[in-house]
């Protein structure tokens, strides 16, 4: 097996075993962890797949996460069967919409144009009786599936919730190496020799960006789902900017880099916020987040999944360094 | 020559921005079988009517066929994926990409099947069939696993090539395909020329004018987007018009 996917493999092993061993805090930071995981990923497809910078991924996150919550009767629980698809069909024909409209245009144009229609999206949960103001709004009872899977309880919303990171995670791969997700990659590297070569790229890149709507609605349904509240600030372009920092902190370009920069960012966020560690400075979180994502992004330009080749080409440098000055010698 | 060898042809095409006329009223034709070379200074508009050919502009008058269709209003893939492939004066291919996953991109855009997206790339017979014959033909066949970044200047030329060749097109533009090449690798792409010209029309925008006049069939000189003269090689080199504006009264 190669070394990337033991790695994955062995986060995916990790945890499913994880409840074994933690408390009722752990398991559901985990699972919010996994949350953001399924967002990173959802992100990932379009900056580090696409070459499409989006700053108003939120918007589809949140509107997964509303729909859940506005599409569940008051009167009782809705079937899973229908309520997840349906949450994520609402993101992704939001996302085809915008998309449709956004990728008319290019580089910095299109990351504050997505930025625009995100913000568009957050004032209308936030001043409308649609999203019930800046209070948000209760999910009345989770969704069921049958009667075996019971997403009150802790310990099955965290399967739940892996289930559907390993499974947005397998997509992905698959996507990756078929003929449309080829397509995707040289979009990226050279949209230009792309047209060249006679492949139309915008229904490509909106297949992409729809794509990448229903996975951040996902992650937005599941959030729903796990906390039983949504407000606003689930579209707010602070958490656009988060989901870009984690696949960055991660390392573009790859799917488990998005997995493990949403573990990082999640992580460091509670580290600093800790007060056990930091008493009274605790408040001040988001300095020593922003100074830690700052050093990392200096010192790692490949990413914390890039570490171990930055490494090897570090020692081979140096080797090659030494023997170079023996053989001077 | 008959019409019907006529691959590509331009009629009358202006292109301008404002007041600047970068192409003014060219009307070119490009034959099977021949490699028609257009030179001119600097800004006298070659790439810009090379643009306009290929689909990547649109003309602000005049009118393009490409294979016997007025392909004036066609899309740039629309145009490729009917045979007409073309290089760029600054190297266009997929540094990340190994050589032969450059040409089976390529390859992949003459097949796009929308039910099959989802199939594995890697193993579309047909794709990669089509990708090594076109990456053998451009002399890399040697180099099919090689990271397309780390190929020298002239391999990636060859490979830009090579990724033309991949959605077997039928009319070749080619813009300033030497610019760079040491001498064994301008000889290398003139072979490949000659190899590829029986079965194409060529259209090559160069300056290495010992390679344009060694290998075209017919010149057209632009000068401030205008055509000047368009003949043969040997009539070119007699026109005093040409030597006086481009390549020198002594020549």
């Amino acid at each position: 097996m190669k070394p990337d996917r033991a790695f994955v493999v062995g986060v995916f092993m990790l945890l499913a075993a994880y409840p074994l061993v933690a408390g009722g805090y752990g398991i559901d930071l985990v699972a919010k962890i996994m949350v953001y995981a399924i967002f990173a990923l959802s992100l990932e497809l379009l900056v580090g797949g696409t070459g499409l910078v989006c700053f108003g991924q939120a918007a589809f996150f949140g509107i997964g996460a509303y729909a859940a919550v506005r599409l569940s009767p008051d009167d009782g629980p809705a079937a899973l069967a229908w309520l997840l698809p349906a949450s994520m069909a609402t993101g992704a024909l939001y996302a085809l919409a915008v998309g449709a409209l956004s990728l008319r245009t290019r580089g910095v144009y299109f990351i504050m144009v997505t930025l625009a229609f995100a913000q568009m999206a957050y004032y209308v949960v936030h001043d409308t009786p649609l999203g019930g103001g800046t209070d948000g709004i209760y999910l009345n009872a989770k969704p069921v599936l049958g009667t075996w899977l019971d997403l009150d309880r802790p310990l099955p919303m965290y399967a739940f919730i892996l289930v559907c990171l390993m499974a947005v995670f397998a997509f992905l791969a698959v996507l990756r190496r078929s003929r449309f997700g080829r397509a995707l990659a040289g979009i990226k590297s050279n949209e230009q020799r792309m047209r060249a070569s006679g492949f139309s790229t915008y229904p490509y890149k909106l297949a992409a960006f729809t794509v990448s709507g229903g996975i951040a609605a996902l992650a937005g349904f599941l959030f729903a789902v796990k906390d039983g509240f949504v407000n606003p600030e689930l579209l707010s372009w602070h958490f656009s900017g988060a989901v870009l920092i984690m696949i960055i902190l991660g390392g573009l370009g790859h799917l488990r880099g998005a997995l493990v920069g949403a573990f990082a960012f999640t992580l460091l966020q509670e580290f600093f916020k800790s007060e056990a560690i930091f008493g009274a400075f605790a408040k001040h979180w988001m300095l020593g987040l922003g100074l830690s994502i700052i050093f990392s992004v200096a010192l790692l330009p490949r990413g914390l999944v890039g570490v171990p080749a930055q490494w090897r080409e570090r020692l081979e440098g140096r080797g090659a360094g030494a023997r170079g000055a023996g053989a001077a010698r | 020559m008959t019409q019907a060898q006529v691959l590509l042809r331009g009629h009358g095409i202006s292109r301008r921005w404002g007041g600047l006329v970068a192409v003014d009223d060219v009307s070119i034709a490009l034959e099977r079988g021949s490699v028609h070379a257009v030179i001119g200074t600097n800004g006298a508009g070659k790439s810009t009517l090379v643009n306009v050919l290929a689909g990547e502009l649109a003309p602000s008058a005049g009118r393009v066929e490409l294979l016997g269709q007025d392909a004036t209003t066609w899309s740039q893939p629309r145009r490729a994926r009917a045979g007409l492939g073309r290089s760029y004066q600054h190297t266009h291919i997929f540094t990340n990409f190994s050589v032969l996953e450059n040409c089976r991109l390529a390859a992949q855009a003459r097949a796009q099947r929308a039910w099959d997206w989802w199939s594995d790339a890697g193993r579309c017979a047909a794709s990669t069939a089509a990708a090594r014959q076109a990456a053998e033909r451009a002399g890399l066949g040697e180099l099919l696993q090689r990271s397309a970044g780390l190929l020298s200047h002239g391999q990636r030329r060859q490979l830009e090539i090579a990724m033309c060749l991949a959605i077997s097109p039928q009319v070749l533009l080619l813009d300033e395909p030497l610019a760079g090449m040491g001498a064994e690798e301008t000889e290398r792409m003139l072979a490949l020329l000659a190899e590829l010209k029986p079965g194409h029309a060529i259209l090559l925008v160069e300056h290495d004018m010992d390679a344009v006049f060694r290998i075209a069939d017919r010149i057209t000189v632009m000068v401030n987007g205008a055509v000047i003269a368009s003949d043969t090689p040997e009539a070119v080199r007699a026109n005093p018009a040409v030597q006086a504006a481009y390549l020198g009264t002594e020549a």
